[in-house]
């Protein structure tokens, strides 16, 4: 019986290379690639000359980018109560910390006994940043819409941890006026002022 | 006597400067240029900050070179429990080393008449007494041989280093430099032999004074003119013998680490980097000499600028001097560029595809080369 050698061969798998000729050539295509890469390089080196920035990059700390998405998960505030007593809309019930897969957030409730209709607040909230992966859970599981998130992102790049903890003070206080849903007190009415 | 030691020890100087300052600046160059060519920034964090001030001088990064030199000093250095200890600690020095040597026997000037240079200084003028001395610190008849006898040794450094590591990835891209730079290093030698057909010498300087004329009338005589093509093959073949990207296969980082230097660490690495971007100036110095008239601007002679009108524009020497020093480095400058935006845009070869590329394509191709230029030259001397 004849033995077909050619049957057993092992099937090669890579695709044989389709270039042309002007292609095989090296050459031209090498100068339309150099041509490519320099035309970028004397676009961004004449801007970098004349004072404007050639690069996409954004320096992070120094610079901030203006394009952050609406939806961007950046940086949490507290809301502030509807009726302008400049207090926070949370009711420190611990939800947001519970759900927080993190475990960044530390409540500390305290009770006012002069408002009776929202006795139980916070005294401190506070949030470790170093550690915190901005899933968004606890605006999800906050049932006062207390705890929203901002698109701007945190001010913390640092060389200690501990530095980045952000208190109840400066999220109640931190630029709430870039969130549209719902009307909040000017910056002068705010606790802590805060930039406004 | 001790005129002709004065100014050797300063062309010594020089040429250690040129070399050292190309080396540390190419670095920068290397990084800052990739950046811009990918819109990028590039490093741009390291500082100096002066004393008792809060003034940081960022320099666009400038200073990201002194922190790596600084670091590699600081930094460990390792040694592995190797075979060759000795051939170990040898090897670096025997890749860096050779790669100095090359640029002796380069003119980097034309000619300096120190005499005339201080001619505002009577006693010293006199002291030189006339002396002329060409601007190179070797000048050698069998210069170009020596340029490839030197950068020929390379070689050995990067198979000293490779065998003596005991490591396998060492090993491979010792084994892959052998065979990579012998096979580019014959190229080198067949395309530079059209240029020494047509020049009649092997020594450097004359190459570069044949350089300063013209050709048809307006055209400087530069090897680039005459040589196109010897001069594409030259600048390809001397990429790959400098072992970058795409040619980078002996180090080639995503298979052998860091190829044949893969068991070196701290400044034994350091002078293996700092070999690499010395011998892209080295290249470039060879390039220009070569290809693109050295130290000449086009129509200029000793004595100041004829343009092709036949109009004359006479210049001091110490301007002329100045003149040409300042233009070698500004070509060497931009040769160093260029390598870098090869570097920057073409993607590797796979190894098979480099020795072919040698030995099926550009091989060839250096020979139909100097075959037309052995005939071309032929006819125009009388065909005889």
């Amino acid at each position: 019986m004849a033995y077909d050698v050619r049957a057993h061969r092992r099937k090669q798998y890579w695709n044989e290379p389709t270039m042309t000729l002007w292609e095989r050539l090296y050459l031209p295509e090498i100068l339309r690639g150099l041509f490519i890469t320099s035309r970028v390089f004397i676009r961004n080196m004449t801007k970098w000359m004349t004072g404007r920035k050639g690069a996409l990059t954004t320096y992070y700390p120094e610079e901030r980018r203006a394009d952050y998405a609406a939806l961007n998960r950046g940086k949490h505030i507290l809301t502030l109560r509807a009726d302008g007593s400049g207090k926070p809309q949370c009711i420190a019930c611990n939800m947001c910390a519970t759900v927080c897969p993190a475990k960044v957030i530390e409540i500390e409730a305290g009770l006012d006994l002069m408002d009776l209709v929202h006795p139980k607040v916070p005294v401190r909230f506070e949030i470790d940043y170093s550690r915190c992966i901005f899933c968004g859970l606890c605006v999800e599981a906050c049932p006062e819409d207390a705890i929203r998130m901002d698109k701007d992102v945190p001010d913390l790049p640092s060389r200690d941890r501990n530095a980045m903890w952000i208190g109840k003070e400066e999220l109640l206080s931190w630029k709430p006026q870039s969130d549209v849903a719902k009307r909040y007190p000017k910056a002068a009415e705010r606790i802590g002022g805060g930039h406004a | 006597m001790i005129q002709d030691l004065v100014v050797y020890a300063a062309y010594i100087a020089y040429a250690i400067a040129v070399l050292m300052g190309f080396g540390i600046i190419l670095t920068w160059v290397e990084r800052k240029q990739s950046a811009v060519m990918s819109d990028r920034i590039g490093a741009n964090r390291a500082y100096i900050r002066l004393p008792f001030t809060q003034i940081k001088l960022v320099w666009w990064g400038l200073f990201h070179g002194m922190a790596d030199g600084l670091k590699m000093l600081l930094k460990e250095d390792f040694k592995p429990k190797t075979y060759d200890w000795y051939a170990y600690m040898v090897a670096p020095w025997v890749a860096f080393t050779p790669v100095l040597l090359v640029f002796a026997v380069i003119p980097f000037g034309g000619v300096l008449i120190p005499s005339e240079i201080f001619s505002g200084f009577p006693a010293v003028a006199e002291w030189f007494a006339g002396k002329t001395y060409p601007m190179q610190i070797a000048r050698l008849d069998a210069g170009l041989l020596i340029v490839f006898a030197f950068s020929g040794l390379t070689i050995i450094g990067a198979m000293l280093a490779g065998w003596s590591s005991s490591n396998k990835f060492s090993l491979l891209g010792a084994l892959r430099a052998g065979s990579q730079m012998i096979s580019y290093e014959l190229i080198l030698g067949l395309t530079v032999l059209g240029l020494v057909l047509i020049y009649g010498t092997l020594d450097l300087t004359v190459i570069v004074q044949q350089q300063s004329g013209t050709v048809l009338g307006f055209l400087p005589a530069w090897g680039i003119v005459l040589q196109p093509f010897a001069a594409t093959l030259f600048l390809a073949a001397a990429i790959a013998e400098n072992k970058r990207i795409p040619f980078d296969l002996p180090e080639a980082e995503s298979e052998l680490i860091a190829g044949y230097f893969t068991e070196y660490s701290a400044m034994k690495m350091g002078l293996f980097m700092f070999a690499e971007f010395i011998e892209i100036a080295i290249v470039a110095a060879l390039f220009t000499t070569l290809f693109l008239g050295g130290y000449n601007l086009p129509w200029m002679t000793n004595e100041g600028f004829l343009l092709p009108g036949g109009h004359e524009i006479l210049l001091s020497h110490g301007v002329v001097v100045l003149v040409q020093m300042v233009t070698f480095l500004a070509k060497v400058f931009l040769i160093c560029s260029f390598q870098i935006l090869i570097r920057w845009t073409l993607p590797r070869f796979r190894y098979d595809q480099v020795l072919k590329f040698a030995w099926k394509f550009m091989f060839p191709l250096a020979l139909a080369n100097l075959m037309v230029t052995a005939v071309a030259v032929w006819l125009l001397k009388g065909g005889a």
